[in-house]
């Protein structure tokens, strides 16, 4: 029942008492990721150095000198974030392979607080996706497809074909930790977030995904998919969890010139009792096309629980927010294509044997290296870039960017302290249905609520809230000011404990256990 | 790491930048020799054609790289080192690893403002940093950090002095105004192999920082070129910004030329890169100048290509990298803040001094530039000017010069004959530098005061001197006792060899 517990109040102290051992933790979480292999959660599951991980641990507990909330924790990081000895390949051919030398200062401060990190998580291929089905180690697969929630509420089907092609996606990119925090094979992952991809992935698996403030976390070690955008996510079953994390991460660092210099209080979060003095903003323009209407509805339900709890529920305006997505996509292609220049086969990672000459040695190497949707977005932030082409698409976009970020501080400014939105349009789709449409669209489609978070670089959250008509999760997104994480959380931790989501009841895990392990041989394991 | 293919030798292998890139001139002019520009230090003549039309006028601009005098790089913590072993001076965020970001360095900005500011420039108090796209094996990342959008210092100028003819005597400043001094990354150095057809790659110097100086087209030959490069060149040792040893690549200048009829728009422009001495410089440019006359009055085009300068021929020759027009795709740097420097007034109460930079502060400390150096020498000691331009060029002779001025009774303008035509004339004589000099001041003034005092005869200085150059460790004085090269102060002994040899005649 530990696995299921919440860090602060619960594990930690399990594991202080000496009810359950860091050993017995990593072992359990061990044995459940291999049980769950078909989720195909994980890339690398680094069993051995977690053990060796846990074992330290469990000698400070002996001596009575843990070193925090978080030794002994299991925990998973998404592949995108360098870990020493541990490969790190973003689900590309062009890292297959490449173990990096030093740890993203992320892992290090969670293998500093005597976190026991279990392994990679999948995701689509450099973050790029919204479904998590874009790698080359295949997609990851919804843990809820496999609930006894989400089977009772689906239309019957007696044959397990049809169960096995009608498992849905867990969303992107980091659909990888998400899968692995929702089937309890971890406690807290690291995701990424670029323009949703912790948030996203966590509405669809029914956790919680946190996109702090940019510049709060240091990118330093996240291989980057939008400098400008990109921070570094956090996913967990509560917000209390996402705080400990989130208290543990924070901070300057000196290797992220982004990073804020001010110094970093982790804090509890209080258990809020009076909302009165909230003012929740309620975005008119996220009434986006395409949104579903039991989305919608249980919008409003929200909206309501704070009203009729005391807080002003006020609608508010964000007025460029329909240009957001385009204007998301003009830079985020651009910094992709710069990003990724540095991809040429010479210092690491893949190198094509077609050796005529250097120019040629590139162009094959990065043809083999990178997928269709890689290289359609270097190919088009190269086109925006050009020097015709760059006041008319890059330096729009940056303008339109600045306006996006005003529209929320003017509304913060009128006095509204969060806001509320859904995360998602619609609860997770069947992977056949999702992947009848193209990458672009569908991060199109999906990115629409979330990515305006990260061009204004605010704090978002995405909770769980509730089981849709087919029993998949839905979450709201809570919406904070620059580095006012602590007043976001309390928010969100009230609303968290008004909604009372239901846990994921995965019973029939064994049986696929056996089912479906031989679809993943692309998944390499070590 | 980054190497392809193993070590070894490779006999023919050539250097991207340095020497010619190509199996020859190609098809271009051949080298040729006396046809120099007529252009000179009075400015105003322009060589006439050799139709006898309208005169041509050459228009010359200079883009020049300075490697910062650092102990790391502008944005790692790898040590800057000269013939280190290759790939052993390499950060992670040097080979661009996956992840890795830039920090910058305190000691670059400040460097970079020091220069901005000796070269009369405004500082912006607000810089950014770009990035610059293109694929080369020695770029690891795909692009350079440079500054493209705003540079940290503009808008200054740089009087430098040319002699009139070849007189040190009649000397000129002229004035070259800088548009920008941006901050910027090197790349790392690509060795190819062309008998096994491999590229060897050394990323030792990627990611040093450079500043690159733009300067305005305002000169007119090559002969002026090169004088503004060598003032460059003595500030920034002045004021330690640069060790700028262009042997040691840590100065090299691109040249901008192109020529045109007066009242008509400048011509098409060709950039000769990479040039890495100041004579070659000079050549450089002229050969140019003269080439483009040559081309258009044979009624052929020039075009805006890149040049490299054939020091063997001395010629320039087109360059076979980077062919065609390049599209550098500039895109601010997200991963770097504005860069934010301060002066005294703008400086924010309760800010860390680790974490700003004043430019007053900067100001204060910037010693004496060449120029105020020569005039103080001239006015403190009454030399002439040419003498003080020597003085300065040579690194330490000024020193060497004052500190044998403070050791002895003899008047400084004498002193600087000795100094200039006997010290400085042997030791170029033996490719020495002044550091490295036998004679230290301290025996050369003791030398001076023996003659000053009328010990000796300035020939019979000359022979201790050239005793001196050996370098026994004896003093002038032991010298002057073991040659007997006193002069003889007792009338009475004078007398008496007076004597001796008129007896001697007598008896012949």
């Amino acid at each position: 029942a530990v696995l299921k517990d919440g860090l602060r109040s619960q594990v930690s102290a399990a594991l202080k008492e000496g009810q359950v051992t860091p050993t017995e933790l990593c072992q359990r979480c061990l044995a459940l990721i291999k049980s769950t292999k078909f989720l195909n959660a994980y890339i690398t599951v680094a069993e051995e150095t977690a053990l060796k991980q846990a074992e330290e641990s469990e000698e400070r507990y002996k001596r009575g000198q843990p070193l925090g909330i978080l030794d002994g924790i299991p925990v998973a990081v998404k592949d995108n974030f360098n870990t020493a000895g541990i490969e790190t390949t973003c689900a590309s051919n062009m890292l297959k392979g490449y173990i990096s030398p030093y740890n993203a200062t992320v892992v290090q401060k969670l293998l500093d607080q005597g976190a026991v990190l279990l392994g990679k998580t999948n995701l689509d291929e450099f973050a790029m996706g919204s479904g998590s089905t874009d790698g080359v180690f295949g997609p990851v697969r919804n843990p809820w497809s496999y609930s006894k929630q989400h089977k009772e509420k689906s239309a019957p089907k007696s044959h397990s074909e049809d169960e096995e092609s009608n498992w849905v996606i867990t969303g992107g990119s980091s659909g990888g930790s998400a899968a692995a925090v929702s089937s309890f094979t971890c406690f807290a992952a690291l995701g990424s977030d670029t323009g949703g991809s912790t948030r996203n992935p966590a509405a669809h698996c029914g956790v919680v995904g946190l996109k702090p403030t940019y510049g709060l976390i240091s990118r330093h070690g996240l291989i980057p998919l939008v400098n400008s955008m990109d921070v570094p996510g956090i996913l967990t079953r509560c917000v209390d969890d996402a705080a400990v994390l989130l208290g543990s991460l924070a901070g300057h660092d000196p290797k992220d010139s982004t990073t804020i210099q001010d110094d970093f209080k982790p804090f509890e979060l209080p258990n809020l009792t009076d909302v009165s003095k909230l003012s929740i903003g309620i975005p008119k323009e996220y009434h986006a096309p395409g949104l579903s209407s039991e989305i919608l509805a249980l919008w409003s339900k929200a909206a309501d629980l704070f009203k009729n709890a005391g807080a002003k529920v006020v609608e508010v305006s964000l007025p460029h927010t329909h240009y957001s997505i385009v204007c998301y996509h003009v830079l985020c292609t651009a910094e992709v294509a710069s990003n990724m220049a540095r991809f040429d086969g010479l210092e690491y990672g893949h190198r094509s044997d077609k050796k005529d000459s250097t120019e040629s040695m590139y162009a094959a190497t990065r043809r083999e290296g990178f997928n269709d949707v890689v290289r359609g977005r270097i190919l088009s932030g190269n086109y925006f870039l050009l020097k015709q082409n760059y006041e008319k698409y890059f330096v729009k976009a940056q303008k339109v960017r600045r306006l996006i970020a005003n529209d929320f501080a003017k509304v913060f400014r009128s006095g509204v302290d969060i806001l509320l939105t859904p995360t998602t349009l619609s609860d997770a789709v069947p992977y056949t249905e999702f992947i009848r449409e193209d990458n672009r669209t569908r991060s199109a489609q999906d990115d629409i609520l979330t990515q305006a978070a990260n061009m204004a670089g605010l704090p978002a959250i995405n909770v769980p809230t509730a089981l849709s008509e087919s029993g998949l999760p839905i979450g709201l997104q809570f919406i904070g000011r620059s580095f006012q994480e602590k007043q976001l959380l309390t928010v969100a931790k009230w609303f968290e404990k008004q909604v009372q989501f239901p846990m994921i009841q995965l019973e029939e895990v064994k049986r696929h256990d056996s089912g479906v392990l031989q679809h993943q041989k692309s998944a390499s394991f070590s | 790491m980054a190497a392809r293919g193993c070590g070894g030798v490779w006999r023919r292998a050539w250097q991207r930048g340095a020497g010619g890139p190509g199996p020859g001139p190609g098809p271009g002019p051949s080298p040729r020799g006396q046809r120099a520009v007529a252009c000179n230090a009075k400015g105003g003549e322009v060589p006439a054609g050799k139709s006898g039309l309208a005169p041509w006028i050459p228009v010359v601009g200079l883009e020049i790289h300075a490697q910062i005098s650092s102990n790391s790089k502008l944005f790692s913590g790898s040590q800057v080192q000269f013939a280190a072993p290759p790939n052993s001076l390499v950060s992670f965020f040097d080979a661009s690893l996956p992840g890795t970001l830039p920090v910058l360095n305190r000691r670059c900005v400040e460097a970079a403002v020091m220069t901005g500011l000796a070269l009369n420039c405004s500082i912006n108090k607000k810089s950014l940093f770009d990035r610059k796209h293109y694929f080369y094996a020695d770029l690891p990342a795909g692009y350079q950090i440079t500054q493209q959008r705003v540079p940290i210092a503009v808008n200054g100028s740089l009087s430098y002095n040319l002699c009139i003819d070849n007189k040190m005597s009649q000397m000129v400043t002229k004035t070259v105004r800088i548009k920008q001094i941006q901050l910027e990354q090197d790349s790392g150095k690509s060795l190819h192999d062309d008998t096994r057809s491999q590229t060897l790659v050394d990323l030792n110097r990627a990611g040093v920082g450079l500043m690159e100086v733009v300067m305005e087209p305002d000169m007119c030959c090559g002969e002026e070129a090169a004088a503004a490069v060598r003032e460059l060149q003595l500030i920034l040792q002045t004021i330690g910004s640069s060790q700028a040893v262009m042997a040691e690549g840590q100065l090299r200048v691109d040249a901008n030329v192109s020529v045109h009829h007066p009242g008509e728009p400048y011509g098409v422009r060709t950039e000769v890169k990479n040039i890495n001495s100041i004579r070659f410089l000079a050549k450089a440019v002229d050969y140019e100048i003269q080439r483009q006359i040559e081309e258009l009055e044979n009624g052929g085009t020039i075009l805006n290509e890149t040049r490299a300068f054939d020091s063997k021929l001395g010629c320039t020759v087109p360059m076979r990298d980077k062919e065609g027009k390049q599209d550098y795709r500039f895109m601010p740097e997200p991963n770097l803040p504005p860069l934010i420097l301060y002066d005294t007034k703008s400086l924010p109460a309760n800010m860390n001094h680790q974490q700003v930079i004043n430019i007053d502060w900067i100001y204060e400390r910037l010693p004496d530039l060449p120029s105020v150096k020569r005039e103080k020498l001239v006015e403190q000691y009454g030399i002439l000017p040419e003498h003080s331009f020597t003085l300065l060029n040579e690194d330490g002779l000024a020193e060497f010069f004052e500190s044998v001025v403070k050791q002895t009774q003899m008047k400084p303008k004498k002193v600087i004959g000795w100094v200039l035509n006997d010290l400085l004339s042997y030791l170029k004589q033996q490719s020495l530098t002044v550091k490295e000099s036998p004679v230290s001041s301290f025996l050369l003034a003791d030398l001076l005061n023996l003659l000053e005092k009328k010990e000796i005869s300035s020939s019979a200085a000359k022979q201790v001197l050239a005793e001196l150059w050996k370098g026994e460790g004896k003093t002038p004085l032991e010298i002057v006792k073991e040659q007997k090269l006193e002069l003889l102060q007792d009338q009475k002994e004078l007398e008496q060899i007076c004597q001796a040899v008129i007896d001697g005649q007598e008896n012949e």
